[in-house]
Order: structure tokens, then C-alpha cells, then sequence
């Protein structure tokens, strides 16, 4: 093994072995997965308790008319209101919803009693169903046919095609793309960060602690800074793919576990929150699928690694000569700012990326290597012409190789430097000694 | 034979000249004390040395070759500011410091457990180096100096946080290494344990060499044929050309330094007294290093 080989091991394995590595591995993939089955499960857990309305329906609109949904049961009484409403006292998880005598071309008012406040979801669902029934009465009314009314009902299904020279049509889905996008810009910003501030410590550690001293006189500073990216990037490589299996393991014996008892549908009812669907929806599910299948997923994952690890590693230099140039993590700060600069400004104009994917601004940022990593993640899933793709990663190549060269040569200066006071000038100076 | 010839190295940064035109021979199997105030540029030239920094001018010859990245292997340096990594165990990290100076895994792990019995430290051997004294640490550190068995060992302050007992420890491994045939170059602000262990000793000062040669050369080089005298009797007239730099007395017997003319001696001086006083102890007054380091150091200030 070379020298950068033993090097790498050792920034690998000192940090893999640590105890908050071990714990941060097993935490993140229970944070994720909470973050996608609590929710679901929560929403669903609730729909089994049986919820009883009482109708007491003085209109007769509605005879036969409220049909049993999910876990809300209505049970048709005939009853004055007074009574009905004495008899809640003894039946406090019973509901009473009053329809009285309606005129049906005034404004309908319908009161609904209960000891529990009823919960947005259940009232939207309630005057919905109202609503819906008395449209119907009154078209009924003027004399369309139940048939007239359904050819009337306008159905639309949107689908977008994205023509190429050869001809071919391929179908894209917006929502889709902009999620995969986000997703994969946002991982890239985040990892790019996160590791990026463990390169900076890692040699702020060093230096404070003097082993550079001892170091050094067996490696070159360049193979020591390359060394530590590498094993760092290691790292978080290892962190990511363990979160993704672990991720990805937990969410789905989670969701049979919790999820096992209820109907595939009522989730989907649950996610959707929209109990008064067009017939659609039976096909949501597939629709969601049919979208990611329209984005192309051999070439999102190939950039995602190269936009991951070029981003990572074009930034990864620099953060090592902010930490040659300091003596402590709080000195950081002042030359942290052009670091964190472009990239919070790629995030930043992520929405205005979103709306023009193929704007003059979306392509400019894609090519300049500082903004490339997150800017063009987030455009691959719209099709980015192929020029544009290797453009912009021969740019962040080359971005790479600047910035290490550059981060080199303050890097081998700055180690030794102790209790001076550094500003850019003095960054500059070092950039132009030899040594 | 000489392991290092440094010829004509100069270096600077910006403005400041940290070396100028420095010639210097150490030779083989002896141990060489490179002594100097603050600032003097001792750890420039331990640097470029080691192969960390190039000179701007001169070279550097290793066992008869110009120096190269290679033979970085066969030096062995203990830097003054040094260091571990805190969350290693002890003999992880010396087996990794072995292996980066290109050692097998397998040669490093045999030798350390070697010199941990040596320096009787068997049992830090799986503790994180956190949980260790700075002194304990110091011993690691110079392990980690010695253990691939260097040709040219250097050491910057070795004996720094160590006490006396642990200092004596260090001294006998230093001596025993030149006994085996290794050249220490040794850099350090205490006399003593240069008057005590150099054979060589070259005195930089403003980016210059001001003194270098054999240690007793430079001593005689510094004598100025006085004697300190013991002797009971007041001592009122000197023969002509004498004279008595200082005199003290203690219960009657008094102490007085007496330089002579050049071309006496201690025979010539006694002969003179004897008649005036009752001499109970003559001795030649011999210039510690200490006195040669100040007088030197300030007289070039001066001058």
C-alpha cells in the first residue's frame, strides 16, 4: 500500500470505528423511516375507531343518500331534534348532524352536534357529501339526466412528450422530475457540507495537536490533504449507502408491520385527504409510478455519483486550507464565506432552476463548476442536452483539479503556521511561496 | 566520513532570511549539537534537512549522494512541536508512523513491542494516547523516532517534558543508538546535556553559522589561560602582567581568578605565588558552552 493508500485507511477507519459514527448510522435510517411511516401510519391507526353520526334528516333530501364511508357510520334517526340531542348526553361518542326542512334555492343550513370537536377532515368530508347531494337534486331539478350529468363531468388527463431529433416521443412527468431533482440536489448540497466541515476539523485536529510536525517529515503535505479527502469521502460514502439499505430495509418492514391491518385504499384515501374522488382514483398509485418510470434512471444515478463525488471533491480542497489556515474552528468562519457562498447561492435558485429548467441561468450555473454539482442534479431529470452534461462535467473536472492545486499550495504553508494572524493576504502570500 | 555535507544552504521567506550560506559537515557516528537562540533558523535547516522545504540555494549531500526523497527513510526526526493523534491507541499509531516511513506490518508490530519492553511501557500498549502523561507521550514520540532504525537521527529538545529519571532513560537509549553505528544530530537549549553528550557542536545565530567544529576544539579555542586559584592569605601584589579578575573568600580561604600573560602557564603562575600565599587548589578555568553560547550570541548582537 502507498503511502496516500495507508493515509486513506487510516482517516477511513478512525472515523467508521467512532462511536457517534456507529450512532448517527443507526439514528438516521429510524429518522427517515419515522419521517415516512409515523405519518401514514398515524393518519390510519385513527380511521378504525368507528365514528357514528346520527342523521336526523327533516328534509328527506338524504334518505338512503349517506352511504357508510371508511370509518364513518350514519345511522338515519327519526327523532325531534330536542330529543335526539338529550339523548347524545348518553351516547357521547355518537355525532348528530341536523338537516332541517330545506328550501332548496336559498342557502342550506345544516348544524352538527357533538362532544368532540369533529376535525376539519370529517367536516370538509360532511359538507361535501351535503353539497354534492343537493347539485344533484338541483340539476335533477331543472331537468338534465343523470346520464347528461355524467357525460357533463369534464375529464382530463394531462400527459407531457418531449420530442428528441430522432423522433421519439418520450413522456416526461414535471412533478416527477422535480423531485428526483430536488432529492438528488439537495443530498449533493448536504453531503458536500456535512463532510466537507469533518475534512476542515480533521485538520484543524492535526495541527493543534502537532502530529503534522511528526507526519510530515515521512509524507508530502499534498499526499496528506489528498489522503484525508479521499478517507473523509470514504466515510460519508459508507454513511450514505448504509442509509439508504438501512433507509430502505426499516420503511418497508416498518410499513407491513404498522401498516399490515389496513387497506391499501384507505391509505391512499389518507394520503390523498380528498375523500370525494372521480372515479381516477384507483389509478393514483400507478400514476406516481408511471411518472418515475418516464424519468431516466441510468442517467440519473450516473450523475448523481459523478455530481456527488465531483462536488465533494472540488470542494473538499478548499475546506482543507481553510482548516491549514486556522488555529481553532471558530477562526474559520471569516474564510468560510466564499465556500458556502455558491453553493447556499445554488440552492437558493432552485425554484427559479425549477420553473425555466433549460433559462439562460439554469445552463450558466450548470457549466460553472462551483454551482454545477447541485444546479445541474437538479436539471438532469428534464433532459439536459448531452453537450450541456459533458460540458459541465468537464468543467467540474477541471474545477477539481484548480481548486486542489490552489488549496495545495496554502495547505503546505498553513500547517506549520501556529498564532498568526491570517487574513487573505496572507493566504495570498503563502499561494505564492516556494518552498 | 561524513553522513551530511551542507553546502553553501541559503533560505528565505519574503523579506526574511532564514538561512544564509550555511556550510556544515557532521560526521558519521557522532552526535552533533546544533545549538542557537530562538529564531536563529535551527528548524529551518532541520527541515530542509528532512526533505520538508527546499533551500533556495546549495545542496545537501547524504552518504555521498545529493540528497533525495528517498533517503527520508533512513533519517529518523523528532520535532520539538510534536504530536499524536489523540483517539489512537498507542501501538496503532505507531504501526501506522512505521509504515508510512515504509515499514511491513508485520517488521513494525515486532519491533515496538521491542521498545516498549526496552523502555518497560508494555502495558500502554492498547491504551488511546489521550489516557497518557506528556512525559508517557514523549516516550511514544521518541519510539516513533528510532524504531526503522535511522542512520541519522535528529532530535529537537528530546529531553522536553521528561523528569530526571526518564531523561537518564533517554540519554542511555541515545548513547546506546550511537553506539550501534547512528549519527544524532541534536538540537536543543540545554548546556548540560550538550557539554555532556556532543562530540560536535556548530552555533547558528542570524541566519549564520558563527561557531562549528569538535567540542573540545571550540572549548580550547575559548580559553584565556585563567586560573582559579584557592588559597588561604590575603594575596595584595600580582607579578607583573597577572591579573585577578575576581576574589573571593569563604571561612578564610579565598577564591581568586587569575589571568595570565600568553606565553606562561599554570608553572610560571604558581612559582610566583607560592612565596606570597599557602595554595591549597589551582585549576585551569575551562569555558563552559553555556559561557561560549552567551558571550558569543551577544558579542555578535553587539558587533
Amino acid at each position: 500500500m502507498g503511502k496516500i493508500g495507508l493515509i486513506i485507511a487510516r482517516e477511513y477507519l478512525s472515523r467508521v470505528r467512532k462511536k457517534s459514527f456507529i450512532i448517527m448510522t443507526l439514528l438516521g435510517p429510524l429518522l427517515f423511516a419515522g419521517i415516512a411511516i409515523v405519518p401514514t401510519w398515524l393518519a390510519t391507526r385513527e380511521s378504525t375507531d368507528q365514528k357514528i353520526i346520527w342523521v336526523l334528516d327533516e328534509s328527506s333530501y338524504f334518505d338512503g343518500k349517506m352511504e357508510d364511508s371508511g370509518s364513518i357510520k350514519f345511522e338515519m334517526i327519526l327523532k325531534s331534534l330536542e330529543v335526539a340531542k338529550s339523548e347524545l348526553i348518553n351516547n357521547q361518542d355518537v355525532s348528530l348532524l341536523y338537516i332541517p326542512k330545506i328550501d332548496i334555492n336559498t342557502k342550506a343550513e345544516i348544524s352538527f352536534y357533538s362532544f368532540n370537536n369533529p376535525g376539519f377532515s370529517l367536516e370538509k368530508t360532511l359538507s361535501g357529501k351535503i353539497r354534492n347531494e343537493l347539485e344533484n337534486i338541483k340539476l335533477i331539478n331543472s331537468g338534465i339526466e343523470k346520464e347528461q350529468l355524467e357525460q357533463l363531468k369534464a375529464s382530463v388527463e394531462f400527459n407531457t412528450y418531449n420530442l428528441s431529433n430522432k423522433g421519439v416521443e418520450n413522456e416526461s412527468s414535471s412533478e416527477a422530475s422535480s423531485a428526483v431533482g430536488y432529492i438528488s440536489a439537495f443530498l449533493i448540497y448536504f453531503f458536500i457540507f456535512f463532510y466537507g466541515a469533518q475534512i476542515m476539523r480533521g485538520v484543524i485536529e492535526e495541527k493543534t495537536s502537532k502530529v503534522i510536525e511528526v507526519i510530515i517529515s515521512s509524507v508530502k503535505p499534498f499526499q496528506l490533504m489528498m489522503g484525508k479527502i479521499i478517507g473523509v469521502g470514504a466515510v460519508g460514502l459508507t454513511q450514505f449507502l448504509l442509509w439508504t439499505a438501512l433507509s430502505t430495509g426499516i420503511i418497508s418492514v416498518g410499513s407491513t408491520i404498522l401498516l399490515k391491518d389496513v387497506e391499501p385504499d384507505k391509505i391512499e384515501s389518507m394520503v390523498q385527504d380528498q375523500p370525494m374522488k372521480t372515479p381516477v382514483k384507483s389509478d393514483t398509485g400507478n400514476v406516481i409510478f408511471d411518472a418515475l418510470k418516464k424519468v431516466n434512471f441510468s442517467l440519473v444515478v450516473g450523475c448523481f455519483v459523478f455530481y456527488f463525488l465531483g462536488g465533494y471533491l472540488l470542494y473538499g480542497a478548499l475546506f482543507a486550507a481553510v482548516g491549514s489556515a486556522v488555529d481553532s474552528d471558530a477562526d474559520s468562519q471569516q474564510f468560510m464565506l466564499p465556500i458556502t457562498i455558491p453553493l447556499i447561492f445554488s440552492m437558493v435558485i432552485i425554484a427559479a432552476i425549477l420553473k425555466e429548467p433549460h433559462g439562460s441561468l439554469a445552463v450558466w450555473t450548470s457549466i460553472i463548476p462551483f454551482t454545477a454539482p447541485v444546479v445541474m442534479m437538479m436539471r438532469i431529470p428534464f433532459d439536459v442536452p448531452a453537450w450541456q452534461i459533458a460540458v459541465s462535467m468537464l468543467s467540474v473536472i477541471g474545477g477539481f483539479l484548480a481548486t486542489t492545486w490552489f488549496a495545495g499550495r496554502i495547505y503546505r504553508i498553513g500547517i506549520f503556521m501556529h498564532g498568526t494572524k491570517v487574513n487573505y493576504k496572507v493566504l495570498a502570500k503563502w499561494f505564492m511561496m516556494k518552498i | 566520513m561524513d553522513i551530511l555535507s551542507i553546502n553553501g544552504i541559503s533560505k528565505s521567506y519574503g523579506d526574511h532570511q532564514a538561512l544564509k550560506d550555511i556550510h556544515l559537515n557532521i560526521p558519521k557516528n557522532s552526535i552533533f549539537g546544533l545549538l542557537g537562540p530562538n529564531g536563529a533558523g535551527k528548524t529551518t535547516l532541520i527541515r530542509i534537512i528532512t526533505n520538508i522545504i527546499m533551500p533556495d540555494a546549495g545542496e545537501i549531500i547524504f552518504n555521498g549522494k545529493p540528497l533525495e526523497p528517498d533517503h527520508i527513510r533512513a533519517m529518523g526526526y523528532l520535532p520539538e512541536e510534536r504530536g499524536l493523534y489523540k483517539k489512537m491507541k498507542v501501538a496503532e499509531q505507531l504501526v501506522y508512523l512505521a509504515r508510512l516511513k515504509g515499514m511491513s506490518k508485520s517488521d513494525a508490530v515486532r519491533i515496538i513491542k521491542e521498545w516498549f519492553e526496552k523502555l518497560d511501557i508494555s502495558s500502554w500498549y492498547h491504551k488511546n494516547v489521550e489516557d497518557l502523561s506528556k512525559g508517557m507521550q514523549q516516550k511514544v514520540q521518541f519510539i516513533a523516532t528510532v524504531m526503522h532504525k535511522p542512520q541519522l537521527i535528529i532530535l529537537d529538545e528530546p529531553f522536553s517534558g521528561f523528569d530526571p529519571v526518564n531523561a537518564n532513560l533517554i540519554k542511555d537509549e541515545i548513547l546506546q543508538l550511537r553506539a550501534e553505528g547512528t549519527t544524532i544530530i541534536f538540537s536543543t537549549h540545554r548546556m548540560e546535556s550538550v557539554e555532556e553528550l556532543c562530540d560536535h557542536i556548530c552555533l547558528i545565530h542570524d541566519a549564520t553559522t558563527i561557531l562549528n567544529g569538535p567540542k573540545n576544539d571550540i572549548r580550547n579555542q575559548f580559553r584565556s589561560n585563567t586560573f582559579i586559584i584557592e588559597h588561604r592569605g590575603n594575596l595584595d601584589v600580582l607579578s607583573n602582567g597577572y591579573t585577578c579578575l575576581s576574589s573571593t573568600e569563604v571561612d578564610q580561604v579565598f577564591r581568586s581568578e587569575i589571568q595570565i600573560p600568553i606565553q606562561e602557564n599554570l608553572n610560571d603562575l604558581l612559582r610566583s605565588l607560592a612565596d606570597k600565599v599557602e595554595i591549597v587548589s589551582a585549576n585551569e578555568k575551562i569555558p563552559s558552552i553555556n559561557d561560549i553560547f552567551i558571550s558569543q550570541v551577544t558579542n555578535s548582537d553587539n558587533g
